[in-house]
């Protein structure tokens, strides 16, 4: 069944990953990488799998019209796992991964589940039929940004395995916008396996904007493997959702290759975000910056672990990382864990992070000037969370964002107006 | 305009003010000195409503109103302004936009609606060029890697835009050349008018060089021990305070 809506090259992956996952099993909290999320707890409800590949019963282009000023983009469905509106020029495709192994098998091959050792992955892989392919050939640059929308449906509680494949080629260039939203109130489960291969001096801009409903879970592998020169800058925003856990790899293979990573989740409620981040430093002379952000309300619990690692050989690695987290309420709880690991020894890395509370010295100095206790928190709390959303690099996907931020503090929900999609918690 | 009486007030449990009273009217500037620890911080934070104080005993009404009663934001949005001894540092909220939320907040409790973002912008130059603050201060995050007398100023300018009733200015001249001083003084008696009061918290006579008070008060151990002109204000900068723990 799995594989009627799938293909030869897909499937050919499942008995591997079967037997990975039977051999280490899903991780437990024992596990350190996994002690703050429960993902036993994510995966037990009864699920159910649109294994026949059912068609949708609505148009996501009538429910979700995303209009953002000046952000020309060229929009994307993944409804469930299903892949519509494929696009294809010479040197650009954005479609189903079904389709593009078919007529690349060989480039295919080449690129499909290079993830190691993750059972998390291998539970994806063993039962996921169709993804999305955006690769973008030598040298090319894809001139408007590539949308994204991951769209959660079904009227019982549904599991959806996603799947991004990106290959960028030598030289490409191309900015990605991929967000997840809920069109159910139904508990809904995605898990998720983004391989991303950046070639030589290739450029990628990945972006990821999560505002789903409480009822959605997502577990998420995410590996880029940049080679020499190559520029990736990354960037989540969780905005709203239930239980998030996002591990993100980024393998630094060629001499220059640069990343700048950042993250911003605002939470409250029960809502629960755990970022797992790994860099590692394999060749010398690349530059890696990361900034998570967290502000936290509610009696939210939330983790984040990042990890830079640098191998022998590394040198001149540059490398910095930052943690800082806004507990807005004294039932939230953080959990923060930055590592440095260097086998290099002319290197320059730091880290840090730093829980701290509202400051009630500058509430008072705003009540004083007018500004009362709501209008102060809400300053402080989009003033700490700025700094992440300032490092985005398209401009108008930053200034959007900003919106969404505001009115997501303001408010409670980060609807922006254009549709019926962003925003919507308790559908 | 504002009318303290027998006002009491405590710290984290330990007595502070020990009984205030003090009337000020419209258009008189009210000078306060007294030695380190005998309450004038604490009794300009208790009349702008810092929670960190408790009122134990006492009344203030200002323009007729109970001021205790009222939120620390309605207390402003009233008429009431503190430059403060040390004003906090606000990364990230800019100047900007943090004083277009203070007189919308402003204007919405008197009944009024929003200022545009044109007649802020104009308000917001007119008001700098009065106080002689840079442009690009007003663009960066409140009082955020100020120098000590930019952030003076930077109060004068926040007085401009919110033009209260009663100002009070704690310990200003801490921490300023003369040069800095002169300016921020100079901005301030700019802005006076006969319907504005204010109270210059000071332990130096040079203060009051620039901004004349009408009357002088000395405060010790939470108590006002002496009231008396100008003339005050010398005498204690020639003698100190101990001449008056004598008598």
């Amino acid at each position: 069944m799995l594989q009627g809506g799938s293909h030869p090259l897909i499937d050919r992956h499942r008995a591997d990953a079967l037997a990975l996952l039977e051999a280490r099993g899903l991780p437990t909290r024992k596990v350190e990488r996994y002690k703050y999320t429960d993902v036993g707890a994510m995966l037990e409800p009864d699920f159910g799998l649109n294994l026949s590949r059912l068609p949708l019963r609505f148009d996501p282009r009538s429910l979700y019209r995303c209009k953002v000023p000046g952000l020309g983009s060229t929009l994307h469905y993944v409804a469930g796992d299903m892949v519509e509106a494929p696009l294809e020029e010479d040197l650009l495709f954005v479609g189903p991964m079904t389709e593009f192994a078919r007529r690349r098998p060989d480039m295919f091959s080449a690129y499909y589940n290079k993830v190691e050792g993750d059972s998390l992955a291998a539970l994806n892989t063993m039962l996921v039929q169709d993804g999305l392919v955006i690769w973008v050939g030598k040298g090319h640059r894809a001139a408007d940004l590539i949308q994204v929308v991951n769209l959660a449906v079904g009227s019982v509680p549904m599991m959806a395995n996603r799947r991004q494949l990106i290959i960028m080629e030598e030289g490409a260039e191309a900015s990605i916008l991929s967000c997840n939203h809920s069109s159910t109130a139904q508990p809904h489960l995605a898990t998720e396996v983004v391989e991303a291969f950046l070639g030589e001096g290739s450029r990628l801009q990945y972006y990821n904007v999560e505002d789903a409903a409480e009822s959605a879970s997502l577990l998420s592998t995410a590996n880029f493997i940049q080679q020499g020169t190559s520029h990736l800058e990354y960037a989540a925003v969780t905005l709203s959702g239930g239980i998030s856990r996002r591990t993100v790899n980024v393998s630094l293979e060629g001499e220059g290759a640069d990343v700048a990573m950042s993250g911003l989740v605002v939470a409250d409620g029960i809502q629960h975000v755990d970022n797992n981040l790994l860099v590692t430093h394999r060749a010398p002379g690349c530059h890696s910056d990361m900034l998570y952000k967290y502000v936290l309300d509610g009696s939210s619990t939330e983790a984040f672990a990042g990890k830079v690692l640098v191998c022998q050989g590394a040198q001149q690695t540059d490398s910095q990382q930052t943690n800082a987290n806004l507990c807005v309420s004294p039932q939230a709880h953080m959990y923060t864990q930055p590592m440095l690991e260097i086998y290099a020894d002319d290197v320059k890395c730091n880290h840090g992070s730093t829980v701290g509370q509202l400051d009630d010295a500058a509430l008072f100095y705003m009540a004083q000037r007018g500004v009362g206790p709501e209008e102060g928190r809400l300053l402080l709390q989009q003033a700490f969370a700025w700094d992440v959303v300032l490092r985005i690099g398209l401009q108008p996907l930053r200034q959007r964002l900003m919106r969404m931020v505001e009115e997501r503090f303001r408010h409670g929900t980060s609807a922006c107006g254009d549709c019926g999609m962003c925003g919507v918690r308790k559908i | 305009m504002l009318e303290i009486k027998n006002l009491h007030a405590s710290v984290e449990g330990k007595e502070i003010l020990k009984g205030i009273d003090l009337s000020i009217k419209p258009g008189e500037v009210h000078a306060l000195m007294g030695p380190n620890g005998s309450g004038k911080s604490t009794l300009s934070n208790v009349l702008v409503g810092n929670p960190q104080y408790t009122v134990t005993q006492g009344s203030v009404t200002f323009r007729g109103k109970d001021l205790l009663q009222m939120p620390a934001e309605d207390r402003s949005h009233e008429g009431l302004f503190m430059s403060f001894q040390q004003p906090v540092e606000i990364p990230g909220v800019s100047m900007n936009n943090f004083m277009r939320a203070a007189l919308n907040a402003k204007r919405k409790y008197l009944g009024q609606p929003p200022i545009s973002g044109g007649d802020f912008l104009k308000l917001v130059k007119e008001k700098r060029e009065m106080v002689g603050l840079d442009a690009s201060l007003t663009r960066r995050g409140v009082n955020e890697g100020f120098s000590g007398g930019e952030k003076k100023r930077n109060e004068i300018f926040q007085m401009a835009m919110l033009e209260p009733l009663l100002t009070i200015l704690d310990e200003t001249d801490s921490g300023l050349d003369v040069d800095a001083l002169r300016i921020v003084a100079e901005g301030f008696n700019r802005l006076r008018t006969e319907n504005t009061s204010a109270i210059c918290i000071t332990h130096y006579q040079r203060m009051l060089d620039y901004i004349k008070p009408d009357i002088v008060h000395v405060m010790m151990d939470g108590r006002i021990v002496r009231t008396g002109g100008p003339d005050l204000a010398y005498r204690i900068e020639e003698q100190g305070f101990d001449w008056l723990k004598e008598e």
